[in-house]
Parts: C-alpha cells; structure tokens; sequence
C-alpha cells in the first residue's frame, strides 16, 4: 500500500486509528466499570471485610451489612431455574432434531426463540399479575398436599410469591438460549453416528440417549453454563415476584431476594453513604461471580472447539 | 448387554416421544400466554389521550404516558446513535485489522464478557460515573449505558457479517488502487448491508425492553423530557413504578406500556429475522 495516493493513505490512517480507538474503547468501558464499582464498595469492604459475604445481617438502621441472603438467593433461584430448564431444554430440542418434521419445527423453534425477545420487565409484569395469582390457587395447594404441610420446603402461605415463583420465571427466561444450544449440539452429531444407532435396532430415544447426548456432552453442558450466566445477573422479572425480604429459609414459598433484586429495589432509597456502598458491594460480588462464570464458559468451549472443530 | 423387553423399550420411547411434544407445547404456551394477557390487558389501557397526555394522579381517571413514550424514543435513539456506530468500527477493526493479533483476541473476550454483564451492573456504572459527579440523574447517563449494552452486541453481529464476506472481493477492490477505507465501508459493508441491518435491528430491540439500566441514571419523571439533564421520563421505569403501585389505574397504565414494549420489541425482532432470511435466500 506504499504507493497509494495521499488522500486514500490519511484516510487510511484515521479509518484504521478510529476502529482501533473503537476496539480499544470496550476494553476502557470494562474496566472502568470494574474500577467504578470497586471504588463504590470500598467504604463498605474496608469496614466489614471479607465477612461482607458471609454475614447474613442486613440492618440499614444500624449500618450493619452482609450479602449472604443475597448471594444465598440468588443461588437457589438459579438452581430451581436450571432444574426446570434443563431437563425441558434437552426435550425440546429433541423434539425440534429427531421428532418433527421441518414445517413443524420451523415455526416451534421460532416461538421458542422469541420467548428471549421478551423484555425482562414483561415476564415481571406477567409473573406478578398473572402466573403468581395462579400459582397460588393451583400449584401451591397442591405441593402443600403432595409434601404435606408441614414439609420446610413448601412452609408458609402460598401467595405465589417467593423463591419457586422467580425461579420457574427465570427458567422460562433462560429457555431459549439453553435449548437453541442444545439443539445445535444436537444437529452437529454425524448422521451416520445416528443412523448406524439406528441400524442395531435403537430407538430414537435409545438412539438419543446413547450416541447423541453422548457425542454431544460437552456441548450440552457448555448450554447450562450459558443459561446460568443469564440466571444469575436476571434482575427486572425476579424483583417483581420474589418478595424483596432478605431473609434465609429453606421454604420455596417463602419470599427473598437476590443480589440484582436487592440492588434494583433498595438503590435509589439508599441515602446514607455506608448503606449505598454496601449495595455496590454487592454489585461487585454479583460482578465477580458473572465473570467466574463468563472465563469458565469461554475455557470450557475453547476445549470442545479445540476437540470437535469449530461449528459451536 | 442384558435383553430388554421390546414392548418395554417401545413404550419408553414412546413416553420419551410424548414428554418432548409436551416440553414443546409448554414453551410456546407460555410464550401464547404472555402475549395474551399483555395484548387483552394493555389494549384496555389504550385511548387517544394516552397517547398524548401526561400521567394522571394516582386514582384520577384519564391521563397518558406520552411523555414516557418520548423519552424511551429518545434515550434509545441516542444511544443507538453513539452505540452503533462504536461498535460497528470495533467489528471492523475485529474483522479487518485485528485478526490473528494478540490484541484483537483480547478485544473479542472482553467484549463476549461485557455482553455477559448483567445489565443492571451497567447502569450503576453509569450511576458512579455520571450521576455521582453531576450530581444528579440524567437522561444522558441513561443514554451512556444502553449505549455502552449495544456496543458488543452490534461489534459481534459486525464482525461475524464481514467475515462472511469473501476474501475475493477485498483483493479485488485493493486491486483496482482503493484506499482500506474506502474498500470497507463502500464494498464490504454494501456486500454485508442486510445482516449488518439485522444486527443493530436486535441490538436496538435488545435495549428498548430494558429496565435495570435506566433505574439509577434516567429514574423517571411525571414531566415532559425537555432536557435530557434532568431525570428523564421512560417507558419501561414507568412500568416498574405504577405496577409496584396500588393504585389500579396506575397499574392499568402499566399494562399499556408493556403492550407498547412488547409490540416494539416483536416488530424489530421479526423483521430482523425477515431480513437475514431474505439475505439467505
């Protein structure tokens, strides 16, 4: 390019300096916004420590904070979400690969997908007004009768409200992403693997079962890792339907919170500096733990990449 | 291997057959179930004052949300205008300078965590960054973040189309003596137009629907938005503040912004779609 003409040479130059300074702007944003919020949590992480994580206090009166039902919420809504969402993910896309045919699973697969179109705060509106309602009348009494009442698990009214609640609307949420994973992974398996599965006498579910979800592990569990990065950060839906209590119990009705519902619903109230420290502080913990899951997800896919070529 | 029964086996199969219908029927239940009820209830809420009012008090009937509706447009035009193309010249740069580079590797992790940031960590970064030091909330730090939620998202999709583009007409067009500039944005992204359409489509339907990032910057505000200064009326803040509310024509309100969310959102995903496919084919 040493002869080009001295118009296209300087526009070269600037071109090439802007989508660098482009490129080079999103490494600014991350880590601004790993130092912004590190520097919000310094007042609180300097006064509680690392206990921070593990106290379960939570007293804006007496300036004394903790995350542990925070994090704590945010778990167990994320693992009642992954156990509804996976095993319903796997059958989905199942039925999309093996069962139907093409102008059946065009516009199924379609409809799956959109369920990820819809806005966080519309699955908050609906959860509210309309799954708890009737997950109260209907779900609720009936877990009640199935453990009996005085199971810890299904303790306290059933008002809809709660850990279960949030968790069946985060599995519907993560839905989508699991299950187009799981269906590409699906797709990838040879058809020769699949046929001389077939060809022994298999049925598709023995077919399935044996060659494909075998063949396709890792894929599969590269899938969960996705859905449980999405759980995890979900804020808009939770805080409509879990209850916003930071408490710890063991009871799926009872009401929580989780560390993006505390920061959505108590933020702007939060005046005192310790109390608004506390809550970036756990923006940081929420922070740590996505890009926990983010550089395990990208390890985890490197090696499958590096083993079954490139496709995923 | 131990023999099994055949008939077991088939009726395994079968009932395997069954449950995976079933998951499929659950799925787009729910998505048919959501659709309804915010279509019936937000249909309610519609008449021609709440397109062009502002709110009413709590309990007074009448009213509309016009301001809110101005100030998503706004706030969601904007950052698409400072978002777009930043993240269209960071794909660029992945695409045609960064490939192989050290650098460039760095650039793709970092923007594949940043598009796994929860979003609400976004919007207090731009509470830290922008509403702390102003002192007070603002459209514009609103509009930071969704921009700052688009860019890795357009940057991907950017990426991804110009690789598709064939190596062939790079050479050709550097051939004939056109300057890299000249070559990316009058060819390469003339051959890429339709998915490079698609992805600021999805990207701009991605942050409309957002909530979490608007709550510490914009807030929200009864008034109409003049100055993007000052807290800014949205949408979506709206939503979450009248149906938390126990007033009932609040949260009829709200309804009615969801249904305006819902269908915006659904338009740009489906022509979004509409348009790759007719690149496809």
């Amino acid at each position: 390019m040493s002869q080009a003409r001295p118009a296209g040479r300087w526009g070269d130059r600037l071109f090439g300096a802007l989508s660098f300074g482009c490129a080079a702007l999103a490494l600014l944003l991350m880590a601004g916004l790993f130092f912004e919020i590190a520097s919000g949590s310094a007042q609180a992480l300097s006064r509680f420590g690392l206990g921070f994580v593990s106290s379960s206090a939570w007293d804006p009166v007496r300036q004394d904070f903790g995350a542990l039902s925070s994090i704590f919420g945010t778990l167990v809504s994320t693992f009642i979400a992954l156990l509804f969402a996976v095993p319903l993910s796997l059958v989905i896309a199942l039925f999309l690969v093996e069962l139907a045919p093409p102008f059946i699973s065009r516009p199924v697969g379609l409809a799956i997908e959109l369920l990820a179109a819809i806005p966080s705060i519309i699955y908050g509106m609906w959860g509210l007004f309309v799954f708890a309602p009737w997950l109260s009348e209907h779900l609720q009494p009936f877990l009640q009768e199935l453990f009996g009442e005085e199971c810890f698990l299904v303790a306290g009214p059933p008002i809809g409200i709660g850990m279960l609640p949030a968790g069946i609307i985060l599995a519907f949420m993560v839905l989508p992403y699991t299950s187009s994973v799981m269906r590409d992974v699906f797709q990838m398996v040879p058809p020769v693997v699949k046929e001389a599965a077939h060809g022994m006498g298999s049925t598709t579910w023995e077919a399935t079962r044996r060659v494909t979800m075998r063949y396709g592990i890792q894929g599969l569990v590269g899938a969960i890792f996705l859905g449980l990065g999405r759980a995890v950060g979900e804020t808009m839906a939770v805080t409509f339907v879990i209850g916003n209590e930071h408490r710890l119990s063991g009871s799926l009705f009872a009401p929580g919170n989780t560390i993006a519902s505390t920061l959505a619903n108590e933020f702007n109230e939060a005046s005192e500096p310790m109390y608004r420290s506390s809550l970036f502080a756990l923006g940081l913990t929420l922070l740590v733990m996505t890009l926990l899951i983010q550089v395990a997800t990208h390890l985890w896919l490197r090696r499958i990449q590096r083993k079954m070529g490139a496709g995923l | 291997m131990k023999k099994k029964n055949p008939h077991l086996r088939k009726a395994l199969d079968l009932a395997v057959k069954g449950l995976s219908s079933l998951g499929s029927g659950i799925g787009i239940a729910v998505l048919f179930w959501i659709l309804f009820e915010v279509v019936r209830r937000g249909a309610a809420a519609f008449n021609p004052a709440f397109f062009t009012e502002l709110p009413a008090p709590p309990g007074v009937e009448g009213g509309g949300l016009a301001n809110a509706m101005l100030g998503t447009l706004m706030i969601t035009g904007l950052a698409a205008l400072f978002g777009v193309p930043a993240g269209m010249l960071g794909g660029v740069y992945l695409s045609e300078y960064g490939r192989g580079k050290r650098f460039g590797d760095v650039v793709r992790f970092v923007m594949s965590a940043m598009m796994g940031v929860p979003s609400i960590l976004v919007g207090l970064f731009a509470y830290g960054l922008l509403v702390v030091t102003s002192g007070h909330f603002s459209g514009w730090a609103a509009v930071f973040a969704l921009a700052m939620i688009m860019i890795p998202i357009v940057s991907r999709t950017t990426e991804e189309m110009l690789l598709l583009v064939p190596n062939a007409l790079r050479e050709a067009a550097l051939a004939v003596g056109s300057p890299r500039w000249k070559v990316t944005l009058s060819v390469l992204f003339r051959a890429a137009r339709g998915g490079l359409v698609t992805g600021v489509l999805l990207a701009v339907a991605r942050v409309t629907g957002e909530t979490a990032p608007l709550l510490f910057t914009a807030l929200n505000s009864p008034y109409w938005p003049d100055k993007l200064s000052e807290p800014t009326a949205n949408l979506t803040v709206t939503i979450f503040n009248y149906a938390m509310s126990p007033y009932e024509n609040w949260q009829r309100a709200a309804w009615g912004g969801s249904l305006l969310i819902v269908a915006s959102v659904l338009a740009l995903t489906l022509g979004a779609r509409i348009l790759s496919r007719e690149k496809k084919t």
